[in-house]
């Protein structure tokens, strides 16, 4: 199982830059109690992907990022980071872990200056002006002299956020980074990681938010209880099930009449609504269909998987069943 | 190059890059190594400089980070209040012994010395202070040092930054030292002034009987002051070494202090005289050796050595366990 290297001198760093952002091989961990709280993950990050790492509470999610940040050592399988030496590859990855934590007495600023200065390849020089980049970017400027401990829980999370944005970072990783957040601030931060990931970095969020993890990401991973379920593309994953097409209307029969005649599989209907497998057919055309047959349409929506149901389907029960 | 081409091929089930589970903890330390070999550092991200130019920067990364530590603990008002409780104490024993003195019944040793001279007071301030409450003030400071950051939940980000755990913990020790050397300068500085009002000034009467000049008994305060500073050094180390066994302040800072008392009681147990001499705070006291003509080097080499031997295996003690604990908090 222990799949340890015995070049241990080896120099490491082969992979190229187009390589995973992260690799994880049969990476395990038990604590001392014995609980395992991550069983044998093989984790594959492509760069440039926002990746949504979900499990419900108590998956293993935060203690294997705890892993990728060198916290926690595991107790068997194999990791990589950017394809570097822990040591070269932290300084290029920002981190939020398990929620923010600062120094209550300290400002905004001087705690972003803090964690600055434990970074060995941060640039003492720049450090202001990249203080001020980092809290700009996530609004925070107005507070920025304002004491930590007087700092709101939305206002400790972007500080957060700030924090792991101080440097350069070909990698991002945020663990529940909407956490505490009102829908205003979930906005912004979904937005704030669109536009990090539009200028090439890796983002990695975890989240126990399905529904939020499928607006921002390009690539999901699913785990429940230590081990992982599913990973892949977004729409790989969502393949499995399918799209169907909803039509609300007081014509059920008619409107399931036409559905059947345009050759559309699993037609049922439901209370005011008709059901059908959307297939390779474009919605408006169907559209078209039921009103050139007279068929009055109040509503018409294509409804896609979730990874709900991904979830639901691939494990049996619902995702929020704490594992 | 080519052994890195070599290693991948013969490990064929193996995804380049992966950092072998052995080699993770560690390597974290390893700031230095020449980066020459990752193309991956590009532009963007920290440049892989080889050489002396890395080492610089090590070490301008490890002074910024000290100096960082320091700006925090000397501007954290409870460690400024213990500076001025501990400047308060020799100008209160000065006071005393003034009045005192100042009757004039024919007292002992001590209140003769002090008001004969000026620089007497700090010695005698010391021999107050050096068993508690200086302790207690390097304790909170050691103490708090790695289990403050992992109750507040900081220490996970400082290690993330990465921060090192050698370097982290080396920036640690020598912040707890700086304090330990503020502290015993702080007395010193204290005792002297209030000596200097308080007392004729002149030459000093050594415990020998001997007498010496001002300037040399300037030279003996200075030489109390390196090996006082010295033993609160070494209580640091013991105070550190605790701190990252707990993530909870007051139960390291608490665990120095109780170890501290503790020898105190054994000392005072006239069977066990034979465990005192390697009892930590058994040699706070040797500075009155400076008070000896000529110096009794013998007894400050002698505890100066012990102090080397706390700090030696504190130390290791404390980089063994945070080298290698998992961070939960």
């Amino acid at each position: 199982m222990t799949a340890v290297m015995q070049e241990a001198g080896a120099p490491f760093g082969a992979a190229p830059p187009s390589g995973d952002a992260i690799v994880t091989e049969g990476l395990t961990k038990r604590f001392r109690g014995g609980q395992v709280a991550v069983d044998a993950l093989d984790l594959a990050v492509p760069r440039g992907s926002v990746f949504g790492f979900l499990g419900p509470n108590g998956s293993g999610k935060t203690t294997t990022i705890r892993m990728l940040l060198g916290l926690v050592a595991p107790t068997a399988g194999e990791y990589a980071v950017l394809g570097l030496p822990q040591a070269e590859a932290l300084p290029k990855v920002g981190a939020l872990v398990e929620g923010p934590a600062f120094y209550p007495y300290l400002s905004g600023t001087a705690n972003l200056m803090r964690f600055d200065a434990a970074d060995p390849y941060a640039v003492r020089g720049t450090v202001r002006r990249r203080v001020e980049e980092a809290l700009e970017r996530v609004g925070l400027s107005a507070a920025a002299g304002k004491r930590y401990r007087n700092y709101s829980l939305g206002m400790r999370q972007r500080l957060a956020i700030a924090a792991a944005l101080l440097g350069p970072r070909e990698l991002l990783i945020l663990d529940e980074p909407t956490n505490g957040l009102d829908p205003q601030g979930t906005r912004e931060v979904r937005a704030l990681v669109k536009e990090i990931a539009a200028d090439g970095t890796t983002v990695f969020v975890s989240s126990h938010l399905l529904a939020e993890v499928e607006q921002m990401c390009t690539h999901a991973a699913i785990m429940r209880a230590g081990r992982l379920v599913a990973q892949g593309t977004i729409a790989s994953l969502n393949g499995g099930l399918v799209t169907r097409i909803r039509v609300e209307t007081p014509d059920e029969p008619g409107a399931a009449r036409v559905l059947g005649s345009l050759g559309l599989a699993e037609v049922r209907i439901e209370g005011g609504q008709v059901l059908a497998e959307l297939g390779g057919h474009a919605p408006e055309q169907i559209n078209a269909a039921l009103v050139g047959e007279g068929v009055a349409v109040r509503g018409l929506a294509v409804v896609r998987p979730s990874l709900e149901d991904v979830f639901v389907g691939l494990t049996g029960e619902g995702f929020d069943v704490d594992g | 190059m080519s052994t890195a081409e070599s290693a991948t091929s013969t490990a064929t089930r193996r995804t380049p890059g992966l950092v072998p589970v052995t080699e993770t903890m560690r390597t974290t330390e390893r700031t230095e190594e020449p980066a020459t070999d990752h193309p991956a550092a590009g532009p963007s991200g920290p440049s892989a400089p080889s050489g002396r130019r890395s080492a610089a920067r090590a070490t301008w990364a490890f002074w910024r980070l000290l100096g960082s530590e320091l700006g925090l603990t000397f501007r954290r008002p409870r460690n400024l209040v213990m500076l001025a409780v501990l400047a308060a104490v020799p100008v209160v024993i000065g006071v005393t012994l003034r009045l005192v003195g100042g009757s004039d019944d024919g007292m002992g040793g001590i209140i003769q010395a002090v008001a004969g001279n000026s620089l007497m007071l700090t010695f005698v301030s010391f021999s107050f202070l050096v068993l508690l409450l200086m302790p207690v003030a390097i304790s909170v400071v050691a103490g708090d040092s790695i289990a403050g950051e992992a109750g507040g939940g900081t220490l996970r980000y400082l290690l993330a930054a990465p921060a090192g755990r050698t370097r982290l913990l080396a920036v640690k020790y020598l912040n707890a030292v700086v304090y330990a050397y503020a502290v015993t300068a702080v007395v010193a500085l204290s005792a002297l002034l209030t000596g200097l009002v308080l007392f004729p000034a002149g030459p000093v009467t050594l415990l020998s009987g001997t007498t010496i000049p001002v300037l040399d008994g300037l030279v003996r305060i200075a030489i109390t002051v390196g090996y006082v500073g010295a033993g609160m050094a070494a209580l640091a180390a013991i105070a550190l070494a605790l701190s990252t066994f707990t993530e909870v302040s007051i139960g390291a800072i608490a665990g120095t202090m109780v170890l501290v008392i503790v020898c105190q009681v054994l000392r005072a147990i006239p069977e066990l005289g034979s465990i005192t001499p390697y009892l930590l705070p058994t040699k706070f006291t040797n500075f009155d050796a400076v008070l000896r003509s000529p110096i009794d080097t013998g007894a400050l080499a002698d505890g100066l050595l012990t102090f080397g031997a706390y700090i030696l295996l504190f130390g290791t003690i404390a980089w063994a366990r945070f080298s290698g604990k998992d961070i939960t908090s």
